[in-house]
């Protein structure tokens, strides 16, 4: 399967467990599970090309001039960790479809898990620094939405929140670590990157950018001081913690350094970084999950630990140590997951994690006993299980390794973190299944069904196989490992055994196990120890942190924007000002190239009203409707001016504009008061006055400037005058180039009107179901009101005007391409057409004739626009090419069909759409439940010929009963 | 005066019976929509007010009718079609906030 594929299947698989929800938990499961099967084949299809060493690459030009292409490569390090991805997460999935109770949303869970899916293959197989960024990111967000999951569990929430702050300022750190490295290489390919290790360790940025992706990998891999979010990520469901902190994301930035290794290892930098910050992580983190009640805490920090040690061995920058690094990756997979799966049984079953109300769950549950105590004693060491190979292995590296000159330094620490290590493995069994079985769990522990422990069984299985016939593993191993290398070390020779002799690691090894388990049968003593010791805690510090950095931007922000607009104006003009003075004074002055125009009576009336207008406006803005009334005398007189300047279009669409402003606003203005209140001194007037004054001078001086000269540069109206009916077919140049030359510009205008349009519904819908509700069903309106709601004269001149007015649109919207109209204008139109029957005959009889939702209507809009832009693909031209062409249809004339008309078709939906669903949405607001809808467009109707509807009936009757 | 409008002038006793008729009709309408606009500033009340913005909108359409005339070109037509046919919808707009404070309701 194409590299593309694999990447791509788990995000439009993504889009199934949506739609599967309703069709029950079984289906959903099973698509998922079918999804990310699809993808593992996929992979499984290219084991032979990577265990041939073939890298298998898939490249394609995404954004070629910013270097950002999708390439694609699979090599074995590449092919590892993709396996581990989509493997542990089949068994997830699976295991998840057990876990989830009835009442969580499993298609919800099941998007969020392929999309991460999605997002961690896209990493591990990316070959171009920039998409890796991308996937990087959204795995991020991803397992943000992953940890806070269960949205009532307020320590879930906040530990997304953390996980994200954390991961993300490393991702930020991540992106100008590695666009450094694409500078120094001169290309952002991870392949030719990593062919530059030389001038890569040369380069005086090689430090810095060194640091800033160490940032990324130690933040997203919980490296030591940046550990304290992946316990708190562990309110997550039990099958996140089990995938992400165990197999797959804590990974992401091990295999970032794995990755990089080639070109990043070897310096004293790296080496004394990553040694100290992953031996440091090893140690603290075994010794606090020591000390942890929580089954999950315990295995949070233990992976803490663990991928402290698998960042130690990559520090080393040792052949050797990177293998053991993948060969320990591979262990801590297979064990931790099935651990963190075995956590969550005894939580679902007991109904608690907490290791001191456990106790005796051997008897209890046995299967689940065997697994997870495989499983712990796999992680502890033991041999004959696979924890034990790469542990000793990690324990001959640290042997070797000397650290700040002392030899003896990194083989102690590695000796007590194994030590610690072991030690709460031995707690996690024994006070979890040892002991005598107790009376007073939470809920009565029995083994659960198949789903559950099956997927933690098998993983224990690989357990038992790596540790007892470590040969099978050692060829895959081998092979990641030369992809770990690269050109810059040699895979090393050294055989995986159980039986190496009496070598040092091996009695570094008995020192822990026998140590580990002194240590857990004094482990009460050790305890209250432990408890009386201070230690700082992670949580009030990273909210000190935050809230230092939340007051300092308050403090920044607040003295600046304090919400007024009169301030943002203010600066706006000003800053505009000051950037068009500059301009004059720097620029080049063309001279004048035209004479002035004869003052006509006629438009200098115009202008004097449209003047006298304005001035009143400003004078009387205070009277809200008398303001809107004087809007509207400029817009008229506007629109009247765009005719006298031969502008026939803008004029219509000014108008049109005009009507549904006013309707806009006067919707708006029934919940706002009449006058607007006095709130600002004279000064402060006196300023604004004054800014006012010399922002209209400048534009007035701008406007007159431009009217009397040619631009310095010569406009690019001459390409559209030549090109409008030669290229677009159309004479209304103004049309073609909204639909053609500016197609892409109008295309995303109208998806923006759509959003705009919905956001508007969206914050009605919140209003009405909020607390202003309340207020608004309460209101009492201010003023009296006339009797008739729906007067029948206006009911019947609005329904004889529609077919008129729907008919105008029609002929406005078909002659757009050539005269003046289009599509816009022919939206608002008819939009208009719709409103006067809203206002006629009310919101009920309207909207139960609505047929279709204005909601789809925008969609269908900006659906129709993109598929005619698509259309164009299929001729093998690029998105959005217009074309034309004439046809006759006897007995009519000959008529144009341009493709883009369908695109206008597209614009006018969208206006349509969008406009309606905004007042729609206004006059909401003022509807009100007890009020009863009629189903008659006016209350008095003479024609209507309704005995039980007539007011007199109730007189009638008590007449006839009094006689 | 006819000058002073700036119309053309074509030749004959029709054309220059049309350019005076022009040049009136237009010193007509823009009077009247002078004193409308002063209507709408003086009041007394809104209905007075809305009562002139609605005659302003139709001494809007005569004014573009009136200018496609002068020049000779039908090409403002539309422009004068969409106000004559949806003017009014602002003018009961404001009517209904007047009557009933709900537009839509």
């Amino acid at each position: 399967m194409s590299l593309f594929l694999i990447v791509a299947v788990p995000f439009l698989g993504a889009l199934l467990p949506g739609l599967m929800n309703s069709a029950g938990r079984k289906a959903c499961a099973g698509v998922t599970f079918m999804v990310t099967l699809v993808a593992f084949v996929g992979l499984l299809s290219q084991l032979p090309a990577v265990l041939a060493g073939e890298v298998v690459q898939a490249r394609v030009e995404w954004l070629p001039a910013l270097g950002l292409n999708v390439n694609l490569h699979l090599d074995g390090l590449a092919f590892f960790f993709a396996a581990l991805i989509l493997g542990i997460g089949l068994l997830i999935i699976a295991y998840a479809r057990s876990y989830l109770a009835r009442g969580d949303n499993m298609g919800e869970f099941f998007t969020y898990l392929l999309l991460f899916q999605g997002a961690m293959v896209g990493i591990v197989l990316s070959d171009n620094i920039l998409l890796l960024l991308i996937f990087w990111e959204m795995t991020s967000l991803a397992s943000f939405l992953l940890i806070g999951y269960w949205k009532h569990v307020v320590e879930g929430r906040q530990g997304a929140r953390m996980a994200l702050t954390v991961t993300g300022m490393g991702g930020l750190a991540l992106i100008g670590g590695l666009l450094i490295l694409g500078q120094i290489a001169g290309s952002y390919d991870l392949s030719v990157i990593l062919e530059n290790r030389e001038a890569i360790q040369a380069s005086p940025l090689y430090v810095p950018a060194l640091l800033l992706i160490l940032l990324g990998c130690f933040t997203k891999s919980a490296q030591f001081p940046f550990h304290f979010w992946l316990p708190r990520a562990m309110a997550a469901p039990t099958p996140v913690s089990a995938y992400l902190h165990s197999a797959t994301m804590v990974k992401a930035g091990i295999f970032m350094m794995a990755r990089l290794w080639p070109v990043l290892s070897g310096t004293t930098e790296w080496f004394v970084i990553v040694t100290t910050a992953g031996l440091l992580t090893m140690v603290i983190g075994a010794l606090i999950a020591l000390f942890k009640h929580d089954l999950k805490a315990l295995l949070a920090y233990s992976t803490v630990s663990h991928l402290g040690l698998i960042t130690m061995l990559l520090g080393t920058g040792t052949a050797f140590g990177a293998m053991a690094a993948m060969f320990h990756i591979l262990n801590h997979a297979t064990f931790k997951a099935a651990l963190f799966m075995s956590a969550g049984i005894v939580d679902h079953e007991a109904k608690t994690r907490d290791i001191r109300l456990l106790g005796g769950l051997r008897k209890l549950m046995p299967i689940t006993f065997v697994i997870a105590t495989i499983a712990a004693l796999s992680m502890a060491g033991i041999p004959f299980l696979n924890g034990f190979l790469s542990k000793e292995q990690m324990l001959e590296e640290a042997n070797r390794t000397v650290l700040f000159g002392a030899p003896w330094l990194v083989p102690v620490l590695a000796t007590v973190g194994s030590l610690f290590s072991a030690a709460y493995c031995f707690r996690f069994i024994g006070h979890t299944f040892f002991g005598p079985v107790r009376d007073d769990y939470p809920a009565k522990p029995h083994d659960p069904g198949a789903g559950l422990w099956l997927p933690p069984a098998i993983l224990v299985v690989l357990v038992i196989v790596i540790g007892v016939a470590p040969f099978l593993a050692e060829p895959f191993v081998k092979l990641v490992t030369a992809d770990v290398l690269g050109a810059a070390a040699e895979v090393p020779k050294a055989y995986f055994k159980i039986w190496h002799g009496l070598v040092p690691a091996l009695f570094m090894s008995i020192i822990a196990v026998v140590g580990g388990f002194l240590m857990y049968l004094v482990f009460a003593p050790l305890l209250r120890a432990w408890d009386a010791t201070p230690r700082p805690d992670a949580k009030p510090m990273f909210d000190g942190v935050i809230a230092g950095a939340v007051a300092l931007a308050r403090g920044l922000i607040a003295p600046i924007h304090d919400g007024a607009f009169t301030r943002y104006a203010a600066v706006m003009v000003l800053a505009v000002l000051g950037a068009g003075y500059y301009a004059f004074g720097t620029g080049v002055v063309g001279a004048t190239a035209r004479e002035m125009q004869p003052m006509t009576p006629i438009a200098v009336g115009g202008w004097a009203m449209v003047i006298a207008a304005t001035a009143v406006l400003v004078v009387m803005h205070r009277y809200r409707l008398f303001a809107l009334v004087m809007i509207g005398i400029v817009g008229l007189m506007v629109s009247a001016g765009f005719v006298f300047f031969s502008a026939p279009d803008l004029a219509m669409t000014q108008f049109t504009v005009e009507v549904v402003t006013i309707i806009l606003l006067l919707l708006a203005l029934n919940f706002l008061p009449k006058r607007t209140p006095d709130e600002s001194g004279a000064l402060r007037r006196i300023r604004d006055a004054g800014i006012g004054i010399i922002g209209g001078i400048a534009a007035t001086a701008l406007s007159f400037h431009y009217l009397m000269r040619d631009a310095i540069e010569g406009p690019i109206s001459a390409f559209h005058v030549a090109n409008s009916y030669k290229g677009g077919g159309g004479t209304n140049m103004v049309n073609v180039i909204l639909v053609d030359f500016r197609g892409f510009d109008t295309y995303g205008e109208i998806i923006v009107l759509g959003i705009a349009a919905l956001l508007i519904y969206a914050l009605t819908e919140t209003l009405l179901s909020g607390p202003v509700r309340a207020r608004l069903l309460n209101r009492k309106p201010d003023q009296a009101f006339a009797g008739d709601a729906h007067p029948m004269m206006m009911v019947v001149l609005t329904r004889v005007i529609m077919p008129i007015v729907l008919m105008v649109g029609f002929y406005i919207f078909l002659r757009g391409h050539n005269e003046p109209g289009g599509g816009f204008i022919a939206g608002l139109i008819v939009s208009i057409a719709v409103v006067m029957q809203y206002m006629a005959s009310g919101f009920g009889w309207t909207s139960a004739r609505l047929r279709y939702p204005y909601h789809g209507v925008i969609g269908a809009g900006v659906l129709v626009a993109g598929l005619t832009g698509i259309g164009s693909w299929f001729v093998g031209k690029p998105f959005l090419t217009s074309d034309f062409t004439y046809v006759r249809i006897p007995p009519f004339q000959e008529f144009e069909l341009a493709t883009a008309a369908l695109f206008d078709v597209g614009v006018f939906l969208a206006v349509v759409g969008a406009v309606m669903l905004s007042l729609e949405s206004f006059s909401r607001l003022a509807r009100r439940v007890d009020m009863v809808e009629s189903e008659h467009p006016m209350e008095i109707n003479p024609a209507r010929d309704d005995p039980a509807e007539d007011p007199l009936n109730e007189l009638r009757k008590a007449r006839t009963e009094t006689a | 005066m006819i000058d002073l409008f700036n119309l053309p002038v074509g030749d004959g006793p029709g054309a220059t019976f049309l350019a005076w008729s022009v040049a009136i009709s237009f010193a007509v309408v823009v009077i009247s929509q002078i004193l409308a606009m002063v209507r709408v500033a003086v009041g007394p009340g809104s209905g007075d007010r809305i009562l002139a913005l609605d005659t302003m909108v139709v001494n809007a359409i005569a004014l573009i009718v009136l200018l496609g005339i002068s020049q000779g070109t039908s090409i403002y037509f539309e422009a004068s079609l969409i106000i004559a046919m949806l003017g009014f919808v602002s003018t009961v707009a404001l009517a209904r906030f007047i009557l009933r404070g709900d537009i839509i309701e």
